[in-house]
């Protein structure tokens, strides 16, 4: 089954991340696949996450449906004008690619290549409204025909808790009126704010056309927790996460940072309008099946054996 | 200029978007805006400014030091302000023209330059405070890479800006091409 599917049929969707390696390995990727395979729907395969080179986001992707997974392939406005966009969405399409998600991308300033050219030629709303021109009209950006078209679903993200707050639902409501189908939101650790955003959505209208899928990750480690506040641009740890890390023992942290993770899946389960979740989990990929399975979600319907063998031939 | 507020060291970032909070209140902007609004005069005169190369040197050398002053304006060629309350969105690092990213802080202050505030946040904040908040629902098309270091007051009364945003929901298409508004530049 895929995102697609799950969508269509309005099953509670997961999605998972998977950060590929600095360097030319493909196990690395393989490795993280083998760990989610079953129990998601679709895993992201980042774009150079953090303005940190990484193999490409492209060649995860393959790489990840070659070990049956369906990829999500992020693609950012950091380093690719539209002409390159728009060819690598192209090729996604070719290679049978399922999903897309389109994304600003972090700043270079903050990578491990701090003098490299930030591009931002289009923004990601841009992006979008490219990539669904693409797919349903048949034109790129400089109304030049394609021949074939791609098929891939559109993705977007947001983050509910950045300023200007007031703006959030709106900003998402933008994406979806240029193309959005699905969108993944930033880490979720509060719940109430979160509800809230939500809410403005389903006024806006937004979560008739778009899957929403609400961020969540445990945090296992104080370390972690200091990281996500203040390494993290967009992040937003409230302080009863902290008071509840903090007051358990040392060795209890990790147990307690996974039980919030599995209470915050069923919370966000709860709210209208929600159509999954988006599990990221900071290298602990391993553990993504026990939080999935604490939080009453459970295993995903195999990939029908007909797309496995499909992507043996592209990859 | 819009320089002097470079801390020192920090002048090579200069080079890049920095956020600017604009020097002008909003609602002087939408007045001054109904000032220099497209008609027959202006029109003529900016035909006439792309005719002499100097002159329209002359002119949007003003233009520029007028607009870098109040806005940080970066001379995309085709402005962004009147639909965003008079905020200039270029000033973003990333150059957003449909709204922030998701990297701003709790405090509202920009992802790659944390001493300053989001041009978003301040867009939103002036929009609406000048009841223009609808404004930001607009979709912004791609920036024309080639109208950079233009006149956006010629191009603007030339009629080139147009198409610059679409209303969400009308299906109107991506392109501005489209519409026979491919802006021709000027040759300098
Ligand atoms: S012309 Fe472009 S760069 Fe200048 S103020 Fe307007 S939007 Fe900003």
């Amino acid at each position: 089954m895929s995102l697609r599917e799950a969508f269509a049929a309005g099953r509670f969707a997961v999605t998972a991340e998977i950060g590929p390696p600095r360097g030319a390995d493909p196990d690395a990727i393989t490795r993280k696949a083998e760990l989610l395979r079953g129990w998601v729907d679709a895993a992201n395969v980042t774009d150079n996450q953090g303005a940190h080179v990484r193999m490409s986001s492209f060649a995860g992707s393959l790489l990840a449906m070659r070990a049956g997974v369906e990829p999500v392939m992020q693609l950012t406005c950091r380093d690719r004008n539209r002409i390159a966009l728009q060819s690598d969405l192209l090729s996604a399409g070719a290679l049978g690619i399922p999903n897309v998600l389109l994304l600003s991308g972090d700043h270079p300033r903050f990578g491990d290549h701090p003098d490299a050219a930030p591009v931002f030629d289009l923004d990601s709303t841009q992006l979008v409204w490219t990539a669904r021109t693409l797919r349903d009209q048949g034109f790129l950006v400089s109304g030049r025909e394609v021949g074939t078209r791609p098929g891939w679903l559109v993705g977007a993200v947001e983050n509910p808790f950045a300023p200007p707050r007031s703006f959030r639902a709106r900003r998402l409501a933008k994406k979806v009126a240029a193309g959005a189908e699905f969108c993944q939101t930033q880490y979720v650790f509060d719940v109430e704010v979160f509800a809230s955003w939500m809410a403005r959505l389903r006024d806006l209208g937004v979560t008739e056309r778009c899957k929403v899928l609400a961020g969540v990750g445990p945090i296992r480690s104080l370390r972690v927790m200091e990281f996500l506040r203040t390494g993290v641009p967009g992040i937003h740890v409230p302080d009863e996460v902290e008071r509840r890390l903090r007051g358990v023992p040392g060795d209890r942290v990790a147990d307690e940072g996974v039980t919030m993770c599995v209470e915050t899946i069923q919370r966000v389960a709860a709210i209208p309008g929600v159509a999954g979740v988006h599990v990221m989990a900071f290298g602990y990929e391993r553990g993504v099946p026990e939080i999935l399975e604490r939080a009453g979600v459970g295993r995903r319907p195999a990939l029908s054996s007909s797309r496995s063998e499909g992507l043996g031939h592209a990859g | 200029m819009a320089t002097d507020d470079v801390e020192p060291g920090m002048a090579a970032h200069d080079a890049w978007p920095r956020p600017f909070r604009p020097r002008l209140g909003a609602r002087l902007g939408y007045v001054l805006h109904a000032g220099l609004a497209a008609n027959q005069v202006y029109a003529r005169l900016a035909a006439w400014l792309e005719r002499r190369p100097r002159a329209y040197r002359a002119f949007t050398a003003a233009e520029r030091v007028t607009k870098q002053e109040l806005f940080g304006c970066r001379m995309c060629g085709q402005c962004a302000l009147p639909a965003t309350g008079y905020t200039c969105p270029m000033t973003c690092p990333k150059q957003l023209r449909n709204g922030p990213c998701g990297g701003v802080s709790p405090t509202g202050t920009c992802e790659v330059h944390p001493e300053l505030t989001c041009v978003w946040v301040v867009a939103v904040e002036r929009a609406e405070a000048a009841g223009h908040g609808a404004d930001l629902d607009l979709l912004q098309r791609p920036v024309d890479q080639r109208l950079r270091d233009q006149s956006s007051w010629v191009n603007y009364w030339q009629g080139r800006d147009e198409d610059l945003w679409t209303a969400a929901g009308d299906e109107r298409p991506l392109l501005r091409r489209d519409l026979g508004l491919a802006p021709t530049g000027v040759t300098r």
